[in-house]
């Protein structure tokens, strides 16, 4: 038990720091580098929470595809840093200010109701034979179904948004127009010429 | 004794984090989308540690269609942010005022 709360207070003090890291970093691909760090501890956070399945999508959604998405728009833009950072300091009292005075109001609510409800100072322990992965899937396709299917066109609509936002026709680029291809007829291309055959001189 | 105080706090700090994050780095939209999605970690820890604490899936479902939307916002915010560079050379959010009268 003890150990647990080692590992826990090590990987929740990575996880404060690489978010830390996120906010403050100079370059913006040093910031997606801590945010995958960041989502790394958060799911061995929520290993050690028995939430198994949600930390492996975690790690494959959001570090393999989401972080990618990131690190390829940002290296794609080459985006001035000096410039975009220029205004950094100026409002990081303001932020800290505000952030120190959410983070004790909500500690204080956090740990002065938890004295008062009587929560017990650990998890209950999953009864025997639990499977996270299986119980998730009991709910999901029987009781969350119609959410599930909503979620699946949400992705959908991604899809064609991201595509349709970002493609672009270029004045001059030589592409094949398939409509014109299949409807072309031999009439229109050859012309067949009837004529002699030659003699032998 | 790790329990749910513990992860209700560390969702507390990284959601006060990325606040700060958000009024510091309010210039660079990347950024400001980086923040965005801390937020909704920590937000998902919250719903974890009650799901785990009061022993019901719905709220790991919730987590699920969280991560979903959180996959498709990004890939259409930074959809966005791609045309909008093309457009105005820039992701200074003060300078993306063309709305302006």
């Amino acid at each position: 038990m003890i150990f647990e709360a080692m590992l826990f207070y090590l990987f929740a003090a990575v996880m404060i720091g690489a978010a830390l890291g996120v906010v403050f970093a100079k370059n913006p691909v040093h910031s997606v580098m801590f945010l995958v760090l960041t989502f790394f501890n958060a799911a061995i956070l929520w290993l050690m929470a028995e939430a198994e399945f949600l930390a492996i999508v975690l790690v494959l959604v959001y570090v393999g595809a989401v972080m990618v998405l990131f690190l390829f728009v940002i290296m794609m833009l080459e985006v001035n840093v000096e410039a975009v950072k220029r205004g950094l300091t100026r409002y990081a009292p303001l932020a800290i200010a505000i952030a120190l005075i959410m983070v004790i109001e909500l500690i204080q609510l956090i740990w002065l109701r938890s004295r008062d409800v009587q929560i017990s100072s650990s998890f209950a322990p999953n009864p025997e034979g639990y499977e996270n992965t299986k119980a998730l899937g009991a709910v999901l396709y029987t009781e969350h179904v119609y959410a599930f299917e909503i979620a699946a066109v949400i992705l959908l609509l991604a899809i064609v948004a991201a595509i349709t936002l970002t493609m672009r026709k270029r004045p001059g680029l030589k592409v094949q127009d398939i409509s014109k291809q299949v409807s072309v007829r031999a009439k229109d291309r050859i012309r067949i010429v009837k004529m002699d055959a030659e003699k032998k001189q | 004794m790790i329990g749910l105080q513990h992860y209700l706090t560390l969702s507390a700090m990284l959601f006060v984090l990325s606040i700060a994050g958000i009024i510091i780095n309010r210039r660079n939209l990347i950024l400001l989308l980086m923040c965005i999605e801390l937020m909704l970690l920590a937000v998902n820890f919250n719903f974890i540690a009650f799901s785990r604490y009061l022993g019901d899936e719905t709220g790991q479902v919730f987590v699920f269609f969280i991560l979903t939307v959180a996959a498709a916002e990004a890939a259409i915010g930074l959809a966005i942010l791609v045309v909008l560079f093309r457009t105005r050379r820039s992701i200074n959010v003060q300078e993306l005022n063309s709305l302006k009268g």
